[in-house]
């Protein structure tokens, strides 16, 4: 196991306060630690220096809980592709590089502290929308509904989505079209989302405009920076589903103007 | 105290439905001025408090994480049982009734696990109508695989990912009635202590996680969902942010825990690779259908490449030792065996603690592509992690701590000896034993909070009179004080060490002394050694910043205190459990060929301790488990 002596440069900032990058010498680091253990030993060596430890999400460590949240030299979750932070190891850089660690930017993703930011905006798109409203103990055998298997299992390349906003991140109109196309389009690929389909699209796309995420340009840096490399096609599907939902809505709202005229 | 399991009477099969029919019902009107507090937001939390909600409870649900859909549910991979019967194989609810009690090695209740293999049908509706991506037949009907303790297919899965997707389902559930004004959902809110007003559980204290303040919340009942307590061990599979913290604090308030010496080590991880390790990373139990696990005969191999060591000269200890199961014996059995051959000197990778997971053959029998269809992710994240392929060169694995059967003692309607708490999923101790079989956890889970507790709440409520107490109550300011109080004093301690030094030396000892081995000799030096570690904590422990702003070294600060105080519970009951028993392994008591010697005589009973005020002094209370349906036998797989 080889040990990497590295430059960081990680940004600290508290609340609104104005942030700025801290220059941290990382010597020594094993290249078999993953990149938040890294982080871990910066951080044991700060607090013994009676310095401020760098504050940043993590949970599980295993690329599935969408918690960890770093922009490592200007990419979200680092330079490689399908991975969170969490699963970059050190053997990935080399010794003498510098690092810039940034939080996920967006105005949508204000900064808790240092590399953590607020991504509630997320679930209050799910709120919005983002499930089936079938009560507990109200579903019909499993088996009475059937699903291809082509249709279930494109449905779960969405479903994989594990809500990090690296998407978000990584566009530069801060939009979060591929996080919501995701989600909604898991629901209105399968059966069992059909009835509230136009319902859920309208929903969720309003909501996530409420937010202050910003347009979709196609530039698709989002399914580049996806970990679980989440698919530009399904913003092509959520485009789709949105314009038929709206014209629905549209006709909807006049034929039931002209029956209140009646 | 007497431990009244309240089992209902009458036939095992119809318990359950009697149950129900017997249990107390809430009017529509009058459930809406009832609140619940549900602490936790994984499989089984969220499903309660979307399912309590719907019924028309008013609930406030606190999760740790930033969002409700983070918690460690999320990170189950394998997938989920039902006895659906799908596959014509011979399941039934009682062969996964009798699958369960004897995987958890005759120590679980019978009564709970019949009901949660009744649910588990109910479950599997649930889910798919939530719009949960489970994977399918051309057909378009469920697909099913198989997993360790069981000889049908009844594991329902989303590739590699079950956990995330049935969390996911539980959340749609959950924002939906967040939407509808049903659920007040506290995010990055931690749960510091319980609120036992007059003998009844009344409320918690909280830390909001960003701002610091800590704050007190009053409701009708409490429901804790917190997880497992396996972080004590620091290196686990377990998310970092896992504590015991929720059930220690309820347990020093006086509910009783529950069998903590029943761990769960799972066999198939990636081994340990250097000291600056945070946690370890579970492979899943999946894997073992088309891997085959092996070490080399002779010790002098086990340096050679893989490739290089002829078939003869490799043991596949699993097939040998239980020809039936073979490499799908369950994971108590499993962790020993690799065990075993690492302490004969036939481990393979740096340190010797490794054993192969192979799957050559299989990628022989059905190619490249199958294989990486069904595993694809699982072996991604192999090479992410270790920078070998496992198309290439078979993996090397190692038994890690995944999960814990123990915690706080519940009784059928899941409520604790503690009068209105309420303990669902696997912060409750009652439906695997001493071992857990893969994919129950999820069903459990779901089980406890889609449909038992929405039935059982009721039967404690109707004796409460809604909003009787409120924060202005003493509890709660005696309670708030005591919070406050602990964090300054975490806080004050200014030493020389950080959390984490501490963490991994007490994780370390507990690892050596009550890990996958156990004997009298290891246990009582480390029921001599915790309380110096603890000591020392309390004077040295360095934990910077203010209480005041987003701490995290505070968070972990006060959890690790935590696990100090129960780790000394945990090895006391394993010291006090002379036999062996799943997970449980001491060594005085085993079979001349290696096997575990349970000893029904004696220690058919949950071992139940009551918190007495001297940490090193708990009170041993015993519910003996009486077994009507199954036939105590020797646990065997061969």
């Amino acid at each position: 196991m080889a040990l990497l002596n590295l430059h960081l440069k990680v940004w600290r900032q508290t609340g609104t306060q104005p942030g700025h990058f801290q220059d941290i010498e990382a010597p020594e680091i094993p290249d078999h630690a993953s990149f938040l253990e890294m982080m871990d030993i910066v951080n044991e060596r700060l607090i013994r220096a009676g310095q401020d430890p760098v504050a940043f999400d993590h949970d599980c460590r295993e690329g599935i809980c969408g918690m960890c949240s770093m922009t490592i030299n200007g990419m979200a979750h680092g330079p490689e592709r399908g991975t969170t932070t969490c699963q970059l190891h050190m053997r990935k850089f080399r010794t003498g590089d510098t690092i810039w660690v940034e939080p996920f930017r967006a105005r949508a993703f204000p900064v808790v502290k240092d590399l953590m930011v607020d991504r509630s905006a997320f679930d209050r798109i799910m709120k919005a929308g983002g499930y089936v409203s079938v009560r507990t103990g109200a579903a019909p055998e499993a088996n009475e509904i059937p699903v291809g298997k082509e249709i279930a299992d494109a449905a779960m390349d969405a479903a994989a989505c594990i809500g990090c906003g690296a998407c978000v991140a990584s566009c530069k109109n801060a939009s979060a079209m591929l996080y919501v196309s995701a989600k909604a389009g898991q629901l209105n690929t399968l059966p069992q989302g059909h009835a509230e389909k136009d319902r859920r699209t309208l929903a969720m796309v309003r909501q996530m405009d409420a937010e202050g995420f910003g347009n979709c340009t196609n530039q698709y840096e989002c399914e580049a920076a996806c970990p679980k490399e989440i698919s530009v096609r399904w913003i092509a599907k959520l485009n789709r589903d949105y314009a038929v939902a709206s014209v629905k809505e549209l006709v909807g709202a006049g034929r039931q103007q002209s029956q209140a005229g009646e | 105290m007497k431990l009244d399991s309240k089992i209902p009477s009458g036939p095992m099969a119809e318990k359950w439905s009697r149950h129900k029919q017997d249990s107390k019902l809430i009017n529509p009107k009058n459930k809406r001025k009832y609140s619940i507090i549900v602490v936790g937001s994984g499989l089984a939390g969220a499903a309660a408090a979307a399912s309590l909600s719907e019924l028309g409870y008013k609930v406030k649900c606190f999760c740790f994480q930033d969002s409700p859909r983070r918690a460690h549910s999320i990170a189950a991979q394998g997938g989920i049982n039902a006895a659906k019967n799908y596959q014509n194989d011979g399941d039934s609810v009682h062969r996964l009734f009798y699958d369960t009690v004897k995987g958890g090695d005759f120590r679980a209740r019978e009564a709970n696990v019949h009901r949660l293999a009744e649910v588990s049908v109910n479950i599997i509706d649930q889910c798919v109508a939530q719009g949960v991506p489970f994977a399918r037949e051309y057909g378009g009907g469920l697909a099913n695989r198989s997993f360790g303790g069981a000889q049908v297919s009844r594991t329902f899965y989303a590739r590699g990912q079950t956990g995330q997707q049935l969390l996911l389902g539980a959340y749609s559930a959950l924002s939906k009635e967040i939407a509808r004004g049903g659920v007040e959902m506290h995010t990055r809110t931690e749960m510091l202590d319980l609120v036992v007003a007059d003998g009844e559980t009344k409320g918690i204290i909280t830390r909001n996680l960003v701002t610091g303040k800590v704050e007190a919340h009053a409701a009708d009942t409490v429901l804790l969902c917190t997880g497992g307590y396996g972080n004590v061990f620091f290196l686990s599979t377990n998310a970092m942010g896992c504590n015991v913290t929720a059930t220690w604090r309820a347990h020093r308030r006086g509910a009783t825990f529950a069998n903590p010496c029943y761990t769960q080590i799972h066999p198939t991880c990636i081994p340990v690779s250097g000291d600056y390790q945070s946690k370890l990373t579970l492979m899943s139990e999946s894997l073992r259908n088309d891997g085959r696990v092996w070490v080399p005969k002779k010790a002098e191999d086990c340096g050679k490449p893989a490739s290089q060591i002829p078939e003869a000269d490799r043991d596949y200890f699993l097939e040998r030792k239980y020809p039936s199961f073979g490499n799908l014996a369950p994971r108590d059995i499993s962790s020993r065996a690799a065990k075993e051959a690492c302490d004969d000197g036939r481990g393979v990778g740096p340190g010797g603690r490794g054993v192969y997971l192979d799957f050559s053959e299989a990628i022989n029998e059905f190619g490249e592509n199958v294989i990486k269809e069904r595993y694809g992710n699982l072996f991604d994240m192999y090479e992410r992690i270790t920078g070998e392929s496992a198309y290439k060169q078979p993996m090397r694995i190692y038994p890690a701590v995944h999960y814990t059967m123990g915690g706080l003692w519940v009784d059928y309607n899941l409520m604790s000896n503690l009068s209105g708490l309420h303990v669902l999923g696997e912060a409750n101790f009652s439906d695997h034993g001493a071992n857990r079989l893969g994919a129950s956890a999820l069903m459990q889970g779901l089980a406890d909070g889609y449909f038992v507790i929405p039935t059982t709440v009721a039967n404690y409520l109707v004796t409460q009179k809604p909003g009787a107490v409120t924060t202005a109550h003493p509890a709660f300011k005696e309670a708030l004080e005591a919070a406050n109080g602990r964090i300054n004093q975490l806080l004050n301690v200014k030493g020389k060490r950080t959390v984490d030094s501490f963490h991994r030396e007490l994780g370390l000892l507990v690892w050596d002394k009550c890990g996958m081995g156990r004997n009298r000799a290891g246990l009582e030096e480390a029921l001599r050694r915790i309380p110096e570690i603890r000591a020392e904590f309390w004077e040295n422990v360095l934990v910077p910043g203010s209480g005041s702003v987003a701490n995290p070294e505070l968070e972990k600060a006060g959890r690790v205190a935590d696990f100090m105080e129960f780790a000394e519970l945990l090895c006391r009951d394993a010291l006090d459990r002379e036999e062996s028993c799943g997970g449980h392994f001491r060594e005085e008591h085993q079979f001349p060929d290696g096997e575990a010697k349970r000893d029904d005589e004696n220690f058919c009973y949950v071992s139940a301790y009551e918190y007495s005020g001297d940490l090193s002094k708990p009170i041993l209370h015993k519910e003996p488990l009486t077994f009507e349906e199954v036939h105590l036998t020797l646990r065997s797989y061969k």
